[in-house]
């Protein structure tokens, strides 16, 4: 047996095996993570798994596609100033808008906006709510307390009023909103994550980390939060389609994205005062909208599936 | 119970303090006033119509004299819509909102309940992916879709038929008016009430005590609704607080849309406006409408659950 050789160099792996046989047969098996296990489940939802690759598709084709429409968002087609039905000799694939804007080149760039502020207003929102829940949760006591009761009191504030009244003063600037988005929308992860690590921080494995000396902040930062890490990323999923739904309300009324720039709120809402004459301008951001949004739903409802079985 | 409930009434009131006194120092800092106007009125003008407004005053004088007036329920003038006070328009506006949202609200808990019901209880079967389907639709598509296309079918499409309907204005209540922007304003409710309620009766469904009333021979109908259904309700009672919430905002939506006098495009045209008193007196309202209703929801939570107690 002491010559043997090393095969795997797994703990415990190597420990009082007959033969080499064996052996070979115990590698074969190989372990699964968690992640994997829960990747496969993905994987064998359809409905998630589509959605995912239209997510891709259409985020890849919103920041690179602008590379390949001849027209700019911004730039007037001062031949026609007018809204036009698609017309593929000028280069409008899909017309113009009634200042006689590439429509085509108006949508790819309103769909960078709400990736951007979908991705950047949920990073802020993970980043405050899951400091504040993990250090609620492990701390308890006072800590807890004073947290919680504060994340109440911010849910009995109508925060839409705050980010219009925000937007208002500091005058739509693109990052302050996707700034204040996220501020709104870290209560509930706050809220989640607390409640998880409460069951986690009595498991053995934490208590192990502080006999063997771990910080606080070291054993929040190292065993809570990636064992949290399941759920806040089906939260996160489904925090994304919340926020890019907000800025095109706020953008609809006016108070989101300055022009020229635009996104698919704002996008819509110049439809919506077209829609007599050009319906188009109304229902191809509708259309992008509703299709993200849809497709944001699906795969957080199938990580949530996959990340926590006993659900289903 | 009534004492912790009095205590929470006891909350409410420096919770109000603070939305005050945030959104009054919020809206004094924004640059420009509320009589600012393309072509510059003359100084003298404008220190007169300042002093007229008590804006000449030091910013904590005047915040200490708008408690003040708070306090005997003044909300003040207001600065855009000349000879009106704020509670004059929040008088006009409020029973507007209120009346749409109330409509909303009891449209969509009555097909919103039994929809998810329905779903719930065929589990899997066509009708459920169906039911579910079609409230993931009502989800994603956002109210200020919703609305322009509603619209665009019934103000337009079918503008010479008998299904025309007027796509603006409040007409005095009149119901045809009424009927786009109540239906605009459910579908996302009746969305997500079908959904809770779906997955709440699932997990009632498979209690104990569900099993228990079965196997004594109760027909399934008496189950669910005797048994299943008082307690599946209770995450739909949750929901209906933040719903409020929902029905506010989208209320600023609907209202600009379908161009009704509602306190939510009064909000919204008060900011842009710099209206600083009638921003103030429609979010004091929103403010202290979320406080109350979310008290109302969790009465109605000690109500339906036995096993809740409030100390």
């Amino acid at each position: 047996m002491s010559d043997a050789p090393i095969r795997d160099s797994r703990p415990g792996a190597n420990l009082s095996v007959p033969n080499a046989a064996a052996l070979d047969k115990a590698a074969d098996v190989e372990g699964r993570s968690l992640w994997q296990d829960a990747f496969r489940r993905l994987q064998a939802n359809r409905a998630a798994m589509i959605s995912a690759i239209v997510l891709i598709v259409m985020a890849f084709v919103c920041f690179v596609g602008p590379v390949l429409v001849p027209w700019s968002y911004e730039e007037i087609d001062w031949d026609i100033l007018e809204a036009t039905p698609p017309n593929f000799d000028t280069g409008h694939y899909l017309g113009t808008d009634s200042l006689g804007r590439d429509l085509l080149a108006r949508i790819l760039q309103g769909g960078q906006v709400s990736f951007l502020v979908g991705i950047l207003a949920t990073s802020v929102a993970l980043v405050i709510g899951v400091t504040v829940g993990a250090t609620a949760g492990f701390m308890g006591g006072r800590v807890d307390q004073v947290l919680m009761r504060f994340v109440d009191v911010m849910y009995a504030v109508p925060l839409m009023f705050f980010i219009i009244i925000l937007m208002v003063v500091f005058g739509r600037n693109f990052y302050l909103m996707f700034l204040a988005i996220g501020f709104v929308e870290w209560l509930t992860m706050s809220r989640i994550v607390r409640g998880q690590t409460l069951t986690l921080k009595n498991k053995e494995f934490i208590e192990a980390a502080r006999a063997s000396g771990g910080s606080t902040a070291s054993i929040i930062a190292r065993h809570i939060i990636p064992n949290v890490l399941g759920v806040v990323i089906v939260y996160v999923t489904l925090t994304i389609p919340q926020v890019i739904l907000l800025e095109s309300f706020l953008s609809f009324l006016g108070l989101g994205v300055q022009p020229p720039m635009t996104s698919w709120g704002a996008l819509i809402a110049e439809g919506a005062q077209e829609m007599e004459i050009t319906p188009r301008t109304l229902i191809l951001p509708a259309v992008c909208l509703s299709t993200t949004l849809f497709c944001f739903n699906f795969l957080g409802d199938g990580l949530r599936d996959a990340l926590d079985p006993k659900d289903r | 119970m009534w004492a912790y409930f009095t205590r929470r009434l006891f909350i409410a009131i420096p919770t109000l303090w603070v939305v005050i006194t945030v959104a009054f120092f919020l809206m004094r800092l924004a640059p420009g006033g509320p009589f600012d106007q393309e072509a510059p009125l003359p100084p003298e003008i404008m220190a007169n119509l300042k002093a007229a407004y008590g804006l000449d005053q030091p910013l904590w004088w005047q915040y200490v004299n708008y408690l003040g007036n708070l306090l005997q329920g003044d909300f003040g003038p207001s600065f855009k819509y000349k000879d009106f006070s704020v509670t004059e328009l929040i008088g006009q506006g409020f029973p507007v909102s209120i009346q749409n949202g109330a409509a909303a609200l009891f449209i969509a808990v009555l097909i919103g309940i039994p929809l998810g019901a329905m779903a719930a209880l065929r589990q899997n079967s066509g009708a459920d992916h169906a039911a579910m389907t079609v409230a993931m639709t009502g989800i994603v598509i956002p109210n200020f879709v919703v609305g322009p296309l509603l619209a665009l079918i019934f103000g337009i499409w079918l503008r010479d038929t008998m299904f025309a309907l007027p796509v603006a204005g409040w007409n005095n209540g009149a119901l045809p008016n009424r009927i786009l922007p109540v239906i605009c304003l459910a579908l996302p409710f009746i969305a997500y009430i079908a959904r809770i309620t779906r997955a709440s009766l699932i997990e009632t469904l498979r209690t104990n005590y569900v099993r228990t009333a079965r196997a004594k021979g109760l027909p399934f109908r008496m189950v669910v609704l005797r048994h299943a259904f008082k307690s599946a309700m209770i995450p739909v009672v949750t929901y209906l607080g933040p719903a409020t919430v929902f029905l506010l905002t989208g209320s600023m939506v609907i209202e600009t849309i379908f161009g009704l006098p509602g306190i939510g495009r009064y909000f919204v045209q008060g900011a842009l406006n710099r209206d600083y008193t009638l921003v103030m007196g429609v979010t004091i309202l929103a403010a202290s409408l979320v406080i109350f209703l979310n008290l109302l929801v969790d009465m109605a939570y000690a109500w339906l659950d036995p096993k809740v107690r409030y100390e």
